[in-house]
């Protein structure tokens, strides 16, 4: 009669779980993937020196999590989103839709986007974004009209790159690093080439410009990769003609593989994006429920915890990882002590 | 009239046994081409599990070894229990980045103490030999030692991943020399340091117990949770899955009268478990998480979400070893007068146990090794603290051990590469022992009629 037995034991179970509205006691984050080693690194730091359970802290991408944040207030909906880029204004509105009314901005500091390739690949040293534009956008501007890219070799964009064949792995769509990569990469190529200012010349809309300038390829010549920077190392490593892009802090992590590429002379490092001379660079951010914070125990602390000088500053566990310390960390510091929301805030 | 026949037949073929003929030719050249694929099959199959073993052991096996560093440490008074009191209050009050600069010193000591003296070492250099990770040791124990404070203690710390991996043949002198995380200098040191017993690598227990560790200490990440997590939501599947798979199969086959209904119940079962496993991953947001408010990343929401996609394979399985029961059993226990339950629980059930118990396990197994749905309900996540002890352990926050192989790989640091294959190993060695069960339960108890 164990099967009796069992079976009770099942109920007892089921009926635990039904009456299981316990109060949650650890902070639950999720978000960008570039921002989760970084929050992997405070969550452990904020375990080891506080009473307070360590968070969990989850990934997925940047979009899917401020979709997860904003999916309403309460116990089994999460405190805080990483994002790789700014909150938008639609996602507001869906917060505000759902209940999520307060949010607090918080960031963290700075990341750099980088071109890197195989260490023992073709000579990819130095790029700009005209370059990049020239080789990876869908349509490019030739004998005064938009015509399909069709360079299969960087020595055609320009006989200093190397005589070797195209490919680019870029983040996905899903990626906060994506939107930056296009912003401040083809769309930046585009208008430095002139061609954004003849394709207007010509008559063009200004959303057709637009378009043109942020298209990517799709032949095959640029791959977009919906994983993390480990699956584009991969493709690299197996292709050693390619070339990536990374984070600063993967590539840093990773320089007995990869080499890295100059973007207009400069080249990237933690130094030159603070000094804002590296151009592809992009805030960090994370966003925290405000309703939550007399919640869940710890989350202020934790907030407090990970923008705090020991932590974020210059010299901190994160700059050494790769993240590029925010000059004005004392603002946001006591922005998060005050709480203040970005309709309050800034 | 058989020896007419024969005689016959040779006469119209003129053939002999002795000489083989064009069509027994063609036929046995098929048998053996055909004999020659299946062993090219075998070939095939056999090659790709020793490159996937082989590759699998070659990069776990150095997850299960570990670089450690003994020193002496100063437990300095001033900088742990800066007001005198020890007071335990005031002594937690001090963070682990107070902590570092005495390790640090420790390590440079030692250095000095082996006449470590490399052209070009510096200071930074030497810190980096230590873990992170053991900032947050030496916080612990003088936490729970407070009258410790004021001694030099001995200690053990893990070596940095890129040290570590020196000793285990990952990091080279050729790869330090383009690694910006470590410098041949300090391979330098820690050669001198193995050569005068202050720096030895050993069995790392501490990969099955330990939690997960953040990027920049891979050194010190372990599988435990993921271990403890998995084992939650196999009891959970278990207590579920079998009772209700085991009901619902004895009544469908004993009880049941076949009509429509069942058939359609039928039809849906089988499709069931063929249904892929991300579905029952949504299945599981929308009512656990969503509807019945379970919390995120907690066992108890991953160990419904697999007992649904458990049930049919335990279903089927179950109707084809009381179907296996043959029916003059049951009839002679009816036919003694036992009532439909008795005949049930008392001679079908107890004969069918053997296949029930194989299917479930197997069943169980497959559980084990599925990480889709549980990317739904926030169980691919960092979870540094270990559940409770079961029932409340189940509603705390845990990883699987699929889902931690997965987090290894995402990693940006090399070293998590080989962590990630020895959570494979470490898994594989689980299905493994699940799956022996299932036979010897098989072999030792099946019945055939």
């Amino acid at each position: 009669m164990s099967f009796v037995k069992l079976s009770a034991s099942a109920l007892a179970i089921a009926a635990v779980s039904a009456t299981a509205a316990a109060a949650r006691d650890q902070i639950q984050i999720a978000g960008s993937s570039t921002v989760l080693p970084y929050a992997e690194i405070v969550a452990e730091l904020f375990g080891e020196n506080f009473d307070f359970p360590t968070p969990v802290v989850e990934s997925g991408g940047s979009s899917a999590g401020l979709k997860k944040f904003c999916e309403g207030v309460g116990e089994n909906t999460i405190d805080i989103a990483n994002a790789s880029r700014p909150i938008r204004e639609k996602e507001v509105e869906t917060c505000a839709a759902n209940g999520v009314k307060d949010i607090i901005q918080v960031r963290i500091g700075y990341d750099g986007i980088v071109f890197a390739s195989a260490i023992d690949g073709p000579a990819y040293t130095a790029f700009n974004e005209d370059q990049i534009y020239q080789a990876l956008a869908k349509q490019v501007w030739k004998d005064g009209k938009l015509v399909e890219n069709t360079a299969t070799k960087w020595s055609e964009i320009d006989s200093a790159l190397p005589d070797a064949e195209i490919t680019a792995f870029v983040p996905g769509t899903k990626h906060g690093t994506r939107e930056v990569f296009v912003e401040k990469v083809i769309a930046a190529g585009c208008e430095k080439s002139g061609a954004e200012e003849a394709m207007t010349a010509a008559g063009m809309s200004k959303e057709d410009v637009e378009a043109a300038c942020t298209t990517l390829r799709t032949d095959g010549r640029s791959v977009d990769i919906d994983g993390d920077y480990t699956e584009t190392l991969a493709r690299i490593e197996s292709n050693p003609n390619s070339i990536g892009v990374f984070g600063l802090s993967f590539y840093e992590n990773n320089t007995a593989k990869l080499k890295v590429a100059t973007m207009d002379g400069v080249s990237p490092s933690t130094e030159t994006i603070a000094a804002g001379e590296y151009p592809v660079s992009r805030p960090l951010f994370f966003y925290i429920k405000k309703a939550h914070i007399s919640e869940v125990p710890g989350l202020k602390e934790y907030a407090a915890f990970f923008v705090s000088d020991a932590v974020a500053g210059p010299g901190g566990p994160l700059a050494t990882y790769g993240l590029v310390p925010d000059p004005e960390l004392a603002n946001t510091q006591s922005e998060v002590e005050a709480e203040e929301t970005m309709a309050s805030g800034s | 009239m058989t020896d007419v026949t024969v005689a016959e037949k040779t006469s119209k073929h003129a053939s002999s046994l002795h000489q083989t003929d064009v069509r027994t030719k063609r036929r046995n050249a098929s048998e053996a081409r055909f004999r020659f694929y299946g062993l090219t099959a075998i070939a095939v199959g056999v090659f790709a599990l020793i490159v996937l073993m082989a590759s699998i052991l070659s990069n776990g096996i150095p997850a299960f070894f570990q670089t450690y560093v003994i020193m002496n440490v100063d437990l300095k008074a001033d900088v742990l229990d800066p007001k005198g009191n020890r007071d335990p209050d005031d002594i937690a009050k001090v963070m682990t980045f107070g902590y570092t600069p005495l390790i640090n010193e420790a390590t440079k000591t030692l250095v000095a103490e082996i006449g470590g003296e490399v052209p070009g070492l510096t200071d930074k250099m030497v810190n980096n030999m230590i873990s992170r990770e053991a900032a947050g040791q030496l916080r612990r124990f003088v936490l729970a030692h407070p009258d410790e404070i004021g001694k030099t203690v001995k200690f053990e710390f893990l070596a940095n991943g890129r040290i570590d991996g020196y000793f285990k043949g990952r990091v080279t002198r050729e790869s330090a020399a383009l690694d910006s995380n470590v410098s041949v200098e300090q391979l330098d040191i820690a050669d001198a340091l193995k050569r005068d017993g202050h720096l030895e690598t050993r069995f790392n227990f501490a990969f099955l117990t330990n939690p997960d560790a953040s990027d920049q200490r891979p050194e010190a990440a372990g599988i435990g949770v993921a271990i403890l997590g998995s084992a939650y939501m196999m009891l959970i599947v278990l207590g579920l899955a079998l009772p209700i798979g085991v009901a619902a199969s004895i009544y469908l086959e004993e009880f049941a009268k076949t009509n429509w209904l069942t058939d359609i119940i039928e039809v849906n079962i089988s499709n069931l478990a063929a249904v892929p496993s991300i579905v029952f991953g949504i299945l599981g947001l929308a009512i656990f998480i969503n509807f019945m408010h379970l919390p995120q990343s907690a066992p108890i929401v991953g160990g419904l979400v697999l007992t649904l996609m458990t049930l049919p394979t335990i279903i089927i399985s179950t109707r084809a070893a009381l179907k296996s029961v043959p029916n003059s059993i049951r009839d002679a226990a009816l036919g003694i007068g036992a009532s439909k339950m008795q005949t049930v629980f008392h001679h079908v059930l107890p004969l069918a146990m053997p296949g029930i118990l194989t299917g479930t396990i197997i069943g169980l197994a497959q559980a084990l090794g599925e990480t889709a749905p549980l990317l739904l309900i926030g169980m691919v996540a960092f979870v540094k603290d270990f559940p409770a002890a079961p029932p409340e352990g189940f509603f705390d926050p845990a990883t699987a051990l699929p889902v931690q192989v997965y987090n290894f790989t995402q990693r940006s640091d090399p070293a998590f590469y080989e962590r990630a294959s020895g959570a494979i190993i470490v898994l594989l060695i689980f299905l493994l022992i699940m799956n022996a069960l299932a036979i010897v339960l098989r072999r030792r108890f099946e019945r055939r009629w």
